[in-house]
């Protein structure tokens, strides 16, 4: 089995699909988008139920998980040795016989997450995995410095070797409605990033209601960035169903619009396999399979991962797993 | 098909079996032997003559059960019947703890109950246990509390007896709580019978209820096809019954209850229209179809069957819709990722692809899911109908949406009204000044806001028109099961002087005509009556109605309906304005009671004024209310008026029974059409003149003067009359009510048996609820 090579390729982000140039500001599509929040929110509390995958499936859907996971650390105490050490785990993110047992051994996380000063660290200690690094950036988590160097900061990171870069939105722009700046932000911000691809952040949990969420999204698809992210992992609410289930139509009605397919992250909060496998169910469900892949996909967390191994130790052993039983990231 | 590698599973990320075992329910029934008899008096009974209940997914025999016979029939009502009274004498906390006990019970036995739910019916899994059982236990916690608070909250009320429930087969247990928990709580006791096809999960929840320590006798289970049901409907020993399921069988339960003195609610089908302004959040409005159309095999007489979408969205919701429905899995109903079941009977399916079948116009869409072999029925959308279409009118009963466009708000309650039902009615909108004019004008007993399919035991749910009548959850769903405690008197026919000899009146001749659309119109027929006094004299001419004046007051209580739309202030003022006016005249009236009935007349003259002051205040005080549903969001249960009332009205007080069943119509916002006392006419006549000069709008009071016998036919049987009382004397409420199956019209009438009029038997409450119909508007909120 190629197993080896097929599942590297799946960790390349935007392979398979056109990049989104982003279009014209359309003001009266924004103005015309609608979430009703107690909906929304019945269908986020249901898809857990609706939706079950048991056994082997079970089995393959985690490993899916971990294929889309951007494994991440923004802490103020990073330091080389902490990156190397998550680096380390995003190559071998569960131990060999566990994988070589389920017929993936050369699984890989999907990206490595740092903040700017450990992109270096990070790059060189992927060297030759194929995983992308992604840097956190503009002004990150508050995106408030000066504009100039939150601009400036992109290429520095991309300098660097970041492929990809996570940028926050200025959510008072958002919150005044202030449309056309956040277009320009997002504008200039994918054009520094040149070929690497741009995450954007929305920090939703900010943003007050799920109407300005869905703004923002399609106001950021329009700009141009490659994937929409909910949050920094910083702000008191992070990803949420609801919060999901309007970035993901919004997703929808872009690509039945302009034809191309934007990324989805939900980042913060997610640190539970059964959380995963219904944010799983909810990408399928509502916008297919091709946003099951990396390139279209991931979870920002620092913590899912060990969960999900102890569920495939159990699956594989029948007995419940511990978690000292799995190497740390 | 060889068994997907992990490997193979991580690339096509295809959902797997995630089956519910069944293990629990297999041995539940092996230990009945697979055979049921029926639960009476505490016990099963020996099976007796058997058929069998199938699993419609696989059409497996999960067991065999009893088909009710007369004598099992007569061996429940009994069993009821000889349990009632000390079940009644209980106080309220006794029974609450009954009713406590089993909605513990259905909860500790709730996996049991969804999976047998699911077995028997063929819904899936997730809907049996994430909604139809926690709905049950639900209900069974809201009425112990009911329980627990009716001697307080409804005082001088008492229960009505044995009730017979028949209910149907797509919410087996649910219809059951609906049904049980209500009797039990107001002191009834209960002979079911369910559903032919799904009679599983009622000998369950009859077996768990002794360990309740339900006493015996207080909830018996008969099994039994459509015969058994009937013999229930029929059996003398049976005080009320409560059904559920289709409008043809419900007007069969109305001409076979007719004049039997039982009272009765149906609670019956649907073609409830769902409808999306442009404004609305679309991939929202979707999902809610989901749980609208999809929901149960669409086997759900509330269903948002009739999609109406503003014409300008069209096409981007029908082309979303389409999307969403590929997405829909299909097949058994045990796997727990599973959307849509099993039609729960080859019956069924075979009627619903008959219907499809025959839809000549529009655009048939079949969802691109797989559809396993068998009792399955693909979720379709049809397109491009028209309000004339067969499918946009009739019920199918099954997993099909039909669809249509409208242009306006004002064409969209219109096409949502053009239907003989009247159950349940969703809008979406983000607009609330659009949703909050919209919900009070769609005929519906429930409206969803940005909602859909939303039960609550503490919300009223029951229709309106062939939808069928009676509420079931809060007070007003209780309320079904009581009745006034009162002591009646059989009511004479009164006696009518022979016409004199000398036919000449004193003074000026005055022949009194009939009062139609605000106007006094000749009689069609143009027969006049003499009116007599009771010593003989002639007291002057009233015409003589027949079914063309009735039909020209209906339509004129119809022009009128602005009524229902103007301030409960304003239907106060015009009250008030009555009484004052027919004050300034209270000796004329008096008078004109004496010589038509022989007794002085002030007092009766005085009670009617009083009365048209009691309702000039109940109009702005018969308050709705917000239920306290477990939702964000508020349930506004509203007292709606029903629309055109006809009114026979008593031959004892000719002026007071009059007012007392006007006033109460008109103060809820109904017109009506009233048939004074046959005997003594020329009060009402004489009320005209009082009516004409107090601004009430022309055509919200019709008079229509002649023989309550003759009258009621015409009146009983019209289709657009929606309520009709009977106060009259003469032995007419049997034929009112077998009448009224025609639209099944909400009839009220006595039975021959007496009422006080001027006492508290005379006004209030009892009026009033006759008087409206109330509709509960869901609105869910947030931002």
């Amino acid at each position: 089995m190629q197993t080896d090579t097929a599942a590297t390729k799946l960790q390349l982000p935007l392979a398979a699909h056109a990049r989104n140039p982003g279009m014209t500001l359309d003001l009266d599509w924004v103005a015309s988008v609608q979430a009703n929040t107690s909906a929304i929110e019945r269908r986020a509390a249901t898809i857990g139920g609706r939706r079950s995958v048991k056994k082997d499936f079970q089995a393959a859907w985690l490993l899916k998980a971990i294929s889309v996971i951007d494994l991440t650390t923004l802490s103020g105490d990073d330091t080389a040795g902490r990156v190397q050490r998550l680096c380390a785990k995003a190559r071998q993110p569960v131990q060999q016989s566990m994988l070589d047992a389920l017929g993936v051994p050369g699984l890989t996380v999907g990206a490595v997450c740092v903040y700017h000063d450990m992109v270096e660290t990070a790059v060189r200690a992927l060297e030759g995995s194929g995983i992308p690094v992604a840097a956190v950036s503009t002004g990150f988590p508050a995106g408030l410095s000066p504009y100039h160097l939150r601009i400036a900061e992109i290429g520095e990171s991309v300098r660097a070797g970041a492929k990809e870069i996570d940028i926050v939105i200025s959510r008072r722009h958002v919150l005044t409605g202030n449309w056309q700046a956040l277009y320009d932000e997002m504008r200039d911000m994918r054009a520094a990033c040149g070929d690497a691809h741009v995450k954007a952040i929305l920090a939703t949990g900010e943003l007050g209601t799920l109407r300005n969420v869905a703004r923002a999204s399609l106001i950021c698809m329009m700009a141009g960035a490659d994937f929409i992210k909910t949050s920094t992992g910083k702000e008191g609410v992070n990803a949420t169903l609801p919060v999901t289930l309007t970035m993901i139509r919004c997703i929808r009605d872009y690509e039945a619009r302009t034809g191309f397919k934007v990324g989805y992250k939900p980042a913060g909060g997610i640190s539970k396999a059964k959380d995963a496998l219904t944010y799983l169910c909810l990408m399928k469900d509502e916008l297919g399979h091709p946003w099951l892949q990396p390139d279209l996909f991931r979870f920002g967390a620092s913590s899912l991962l060990g969960d999900i191994e102890r569920q495939l130790e159990h699956f594989l052993t029948g007995h419940y797993s511990a978690a000292n039983r799995h190497a740390m990231g | 098909m060889n068994k997907p590698t992990v490997r193979e599973i991580f690339d096509s990320m295809a959902y797997g079996p995630a089956p519910e075992g069944s293990a629990e329910v297999l041995s539940w029934i092996a230990n009945h032997q697979g055979r049921f008899g029926h639960w009476i008096d505490g016990a099963f009974t020996k099976p007796g003559e058997t058929f069998e209940t199938r699993n419609p997914a696989t059409g497996a025999v999960l067991a065999e059960v009893t088909q009710g016979t007369r004598a099992d029939l007569d061996a429940a009502v009994a069993a009821a019947r000889r349990a009632q009274p000390k079940w009644a004498r209980l106080t309220g906390h006794q029974r609450a703890k009954y009713l406590y006990a089993l909605a513990r019970l259905v909860q500790k036995q709730s996996r049991l109950f969804a999976v047998l739910e699911t077995m028997d019916n063929g819904k899936p899994i997730r809907e049996s246990r994430d909604i139809d059982i926690p709905l049950v236990a639900r209900h069974f916690y809201y009425h112990a509390g009911l329980a627990q608070l009716m001697a307080s909250e409804q005082p001088g009320m008492e229960p009505l007896g044995v009730c017979g429930a028949v209910i149907p087969w797509n919410f087996p247990l649910l219809m059951l709580a609906w049904k049980v928990a209500s009797a039990l709580a107001a002191g009834n006791t209960v002979v079911l019978k369910p559903a032919e096809y799904t009679p599983l999960t009622a000998l369950l929840f009859a077996e768990i209820s002794r360990e309740a320590g339900l006493p015996k006798g207080v909830l018996n289970v008969v099994t039994g096809d459509g015969q058994t049901g009937a013999g229930l409907v029929a059996h003398d020993g049976v005080n009320k019954i409560a059904f559920t399921g289709s409008t043809s069988v419900g007007k069969k339960i109305r001409e076979a209850t007719a004049g039997t003195g039982k009272a009765l609610t149906l609670e019956l089908g649907g073609k409830s229209p769902y409808i999306v302004f442009d404004d609305a959040d679309m991939d929202s409005a979707i999902e809610g179809l989901v749980d609208a159309i999809w929901f149960n095999q669409g086997q759900v007489c509330c269903a948002g069957s009739r999609l109406l979408v503003q014409e300008g969205v069209a096409d981007r919701f029908h082309s979303k819709l389409k999307r969403r429905m590929d997405g829909l899995r299909m097949g058994d109903p045990l796997d727990k990722c599973i959307d849509v079941g099993a039609i729960v009977d080859p019956v069924q399916l075979a009627t619903i692809k008959t219907m499809v079948e025959g839809c000549t116009d529009g655009q048939v869409y079949h969802a691109a899911c797989a559809v396993p072999a068998g009792c399955f029925y693909p979720p379709t959308l049809i397109t491009g109908l028209s309000a004339a279409s067969t499918l946009m009118q009739e019920e199918i009963f099954g997993p099909v949406l039909v669809s249509m466009t409208f242009r306006t708000p004002e064409e969209a309650v219109a096409l949502a009204n053009n239907t003989r039902y009247g159950l349940a009615a969703t809008v979406w909108t983000e607009n609330v000044n659009l949703a909050l004019d919209i919900a009070p004008k769609l005929k519906a007993g429930v409206v969803w806001v940005n909602a859909t399919n939303l039960f609550d035991a503490a919300a009223g749910f029951g229709g309106v028109r062939e939808s069928g009548f009676g509420r079931e959850g809060g007070w007003e769903g209780l309320l079904a099961y009581l009745k006034p405690t009162r002591q009646t008197k059989s009511l004479a026919v009164p006696k009518t002087a022979a016409e004199p000899d000398d036919l000449v009146v004193d003074g000026l001749d005055r022949t009194a005509k009939l009062f139609i659309g605000g106007k006094q119109a000749r009689p069609d027929g143009g027969y006049s009556k003499a009116i007599v006094s009771p010593r003989g004299k002639l007291l002057g001419h009233v015409g003589l109605g027949n079914r063309k004046d009735i039909r020209n007051a209906v339509e004129a209580a119809h022009a009128a309906k602005g009524w229902a739309k103007t301030t409960a202030h304003n239907r106060a003022q015009i009250l008030f304005f009555i009484a004052e006016n027919l004050s300034a005249r209270a000796a004329e009236f008096a008078a004109r009671i004496k010589d038509q009935t022989g007794k002085p007349g002030e007092d009766e003259v005085d009670a009617s004024i009083q009365r048209l002051f009691s309702y000039a205040a109940w109009a702005d005080k018969f308050d709705g209310a917000v239920k306290s549903v477990p939702l964000r969001g508020v349930a506004i249960a509203m007292n709606e008026a029903r629309g055109v009332i006809a009114a026979l009205c008593p031959d004892e007080a000719p002026l007071l029974g009059l007012i007392s069943a006007m006033a109460p119509a008109i103060a809820m916002g109904n017109t009506c059409v009233l048939v004074p006392s046959e005997t003594a006419p020329l009060s009402a006549c004489d009320l005209y003149q009082v009516l004409e000069t107090s601004d009430l709008p022309a055509g919200v009071v019709n008079i229509v003067t002649g023989s309550h016998t003759e009258l009621a036919k015409p009146l009983a049987g019209h289709l657009d009359v929606d309520a009709m009382w009977s106060f009259s004397a003469q032995p007419l409420s049997a034929m009112i009510e077998r009448e009224s199956a025609g639209n099944l019209k909400r009839t009220w009438v006595n039975h021959g048996r007496a009422r006080g009029w001027y006492g508290a038997e005379g006004e209030g409450r009892e009026f009033l609820r006759q008087a409206t119909d109330v509709k509960t508007v869901w609105v869910p909120y947030g931002e």
